[in-house]
């Protein structure tokens, strides 16, 4: 190749331009992700459901605990939502703002999903990736515990739970939290076993960097992939099973409330010609949930290592 | 001068758990290698030849303590690195790097070239300031071929040869005294092989690096080594000086693997007398009894499954695993 003075003088310079930024794997996943329309139409109206829930209550006309002794036993055509009244979704049966209410049970129903996502991450990540990463025995002993922990039927334990130790929010959390890292132990652990082998891990121990570190720094950074698709997909699961607890009247306690609690007192009052009283909480979770979804599909597509 | 390395009948063995077995049935022996034993003189690079599954990778990565020696010696400058605890051998690694086969699953996909390269240094010396790690990397990147400006790049943005690079970059930034090389070219296209390997002989003259280099190709290991290590099925076969070992190899098996070389000359191709060697590598957890090569050694005998054949020693300490051998021409431009 002939090379003439101006490109050889360009050629000098090379190594004296400014550092050239890399993209890593995690900008390349987030530009896939902004290209699928769905996922981030679905990141918006998550962005707006969380702003309902954490900013909502500055725009109620009434808070969640008065009750409008006015509407008492006229609910069906006085507690109507209206601009007007300033009941924007209505009252619920006992005369209090439904506007309020959903957005503090949205935000229980949020706090609760991504605490029992939040534990999975942290918790089932790192016990996973911890088992995988030393093997043999440590492995045997640390997946089986998880397997015993499995089997114990957990809504069951869960009711009991409350039931015992009283009902609060506090114990759903804990409930909550004990059982959603199972899941996620096994998948980081099945990830761990394939990275594990991988070269540089090998390199990483060769060089004589401590188990503790190589876990921390090769394993987990190449295991979040997975574990934030998993984690985005877990959040409508605790959800569910959240308002599932309500549902049968065992989770949150009033004055608190969540949007399973919500649903069911608007299905109680089906009947009763009070129908907002359900549509609008049963609007909030359905939305969350296929946010939450979609969001994950997207994530998923985006992270997918079969696409790099 | 005395060694730098020098390994003393070296064994691997891997356990291995028959499928569905209970906790108490005893698991079977893979005996990965067996009794391979040389010295490495301080700046020499010793050639380790031998194909696919004859324990190359295996021996490289019990030197570097990946796997667990089952027995034998590694003395690394007098001391028993097989028979150190964790955290003692810990210590002793920066000594010793390794250079692996596929370049780009070699180094972390997360972590920029930058912080890949700084690992061992920052691993060994956590005291280092910040500045004189960027420093020192520029200066290793520049060394290696790499522009310094690309060191917040990622892996996967960088080509197979360079990503090599990279992994020299990386095993030579603490001044190591011996290096590994485990197959560092076999994953690159012919033209990247040879800047790979003259940038490998180039940086072993200027550090005055001691080497273990492996590969499967002859014609790669001949050009960079001092002397030469035949392996087949964990034991080793042959060992001599490079010159002597590729123009009068003695073992049967080594002149098999050398005929086996093409010469880029079709007359000379036709006419050359090769013994081409039949069958596959037998099992290594059913190994043949005796000599592990009578099974497809064209010169054996009924004797050779009795027992292990011992080492003969020849004149410029040339070892042949042979009672049979004998030396063969060797058309000179092989």
């Amino acid at each position: 190749m002939i090379v003439d003075s101006a490109t050889a003088d360009r050629l000098a310079e090379a190594p004296h331009l400014a550092e050239v930024q890399g993209r890593s794997l995690w900008q390349d996943a987030r530009v896939r992700f902004f290209r699928n329309k769905a996922a981030v139409a679905s990141l918006v109206v998550l962005s707006l459901i969380a702003f309902f829930a954490f900013f909502g209550g500055f725009f109620a006309a009434f808070d969640n605990e008065t009750i409008d002794f006015t509407l008492m036993g006229a609910n069906a055509y006085k507690g109507v939502p209206s601009f007007e009244t300033g009941h924007y979704f209505g009252v619920d049966s006992d005369g209090r703002d439904l506007f309020a209410r959903t957005v503090q049970g949205t935000r229980i129903s949020l706090l609760v999903g991504i605490v029992g996502a939040g534990v999975a991450v942290i918790v089932g990540t790192l016990y996973g990736a911890t088992a995988g990463y030393f093997g043999g025995r440590i492995d045997g002993i640390m997946m089986r515990t998880v397997d015993v922990l499995m089997s114990i039927p957990f809504m069951f334990v869960l009711i009991l739970m409350l039931v015992i130790f009283g009902r609060s929010i506090l114990m759903l959390f804990i409930g909550i939290g004990l059982i959603s890292w199972l899941d996620m132990a096994r998948i980081a652990r099945g990830q761990t076993l394939t990275l594990k082998n991988k070269e540089f891990v090998e390199a990483a121990v060769a060089t004589g960097v401590s188990p503790m570190k190589i876990i921390l720094r090769h394993i987990v950074p190449n295991l979040i992939g997975i574990v934030v698709v998993y984690a985005t997909l877990l959040i409508p699961g605790m959800i569910i099973t959240e308002s599932f607890i309500s549902f049968l009247g065992l989770g949150v306690q009033e004055p608190a409330t969540s949007l399973g609690a919500l649903i069911d007192t608007g299905a109680d009052n089906l009947n009763n010609g009070t129908r907002w009283q359900l549509y609008f909480p049963l609007f909030f979770f359905v939305t969350t949930l296929f946010a939450f979804f979609f969001v994950g599909d997207g994530l998923r597509d985006a992270l997918d290592p079969k696409d790099r | 001068m005395s060694p730098i390395l020098s390994v003393r009948d070296l064994e691997v063995a891997f356990d291995i758990r028959p499928q569905g077995a209970w906790p108490w049935t005893p698991s079977r022996k893979l005996h990965a290698v067996g009794g391979v034993s040389f010295d490495i003189a301080p700046g020499d690079c010793l050639g380790v030849v031998g194909e696919s599954g004859s324990g190359k990778s295996t021996l490289a990565r019990a030197i570097v303590g990946t796997v667990p020696a089952t027995g034998g010696q590694i003395l690394f400058e007098g001391a028993d690195l097989a028979a150190m605890s964790v955290t003692e051998r810990r210590a002793h690694r920066k000594d010793v790097q390794m250079i692996f086969q596929d370049p780009l699953a070699a180094l972390n996909p997360r972590m920029t070239v930058g912080d890949i390269i700084a690992e061992p240094l920052v691993t060994h010396f956590p005291k280092t300031p910040r500045d004189e790690v960027k420093s020192r990397v520029r200066e290793l990147m520049e060394r290696v071929g790499l522009l310094p400006n690309l060191i917040n790049r990622y892996p996967h943005e960088f080509s197979g040869g360079q990503c090599q690079r990279i992994g020299i970059a990386r095993a030579l930034i603490l001044k190591p005294k011996l290096l590994i090389c485990d197959e560092p070219v076999s994953a690159l296209d012919v033209s990247v092989q040879a800047q790979v390997i003259n940038l490998l002989a180039e940086l072993r003259r200027d550090m005055g690096l001691s080497m273990v280099f492996i590969a499967h190709d002859l014609s790669v290991v001949k050009h960079i080594s001092d002397r030469i290590l035949v392996m087949y099925l964990g034991k080793q076969m042959e060992q001599a000086e490079a010159k002597v070992l590729c123009t009068r190899p003695e073992h049967p098996y080594t002149q098999a693997l050398i005929s086996s070389v093409p010469i880029p000359d079709p007359v000379l191709e036709a006419k050359r007398d090769r013994p081409v060697l039949e069958g596959d590598l037998p099992s290594p957890l059913a190994p043949p009894s005796g000599c592990v090569f009578r099974t497809r050694c064209p010169k054996a005998q009924a004797s050779c499954a009795q027992v292990q054949p011992e080492m003969v020693v020849q004149e410029g300490n040339h070892m042949i695993a042979c009672p049979f051998h004998a030396p063969m021409q060797v058309l000179q431009n092989a």
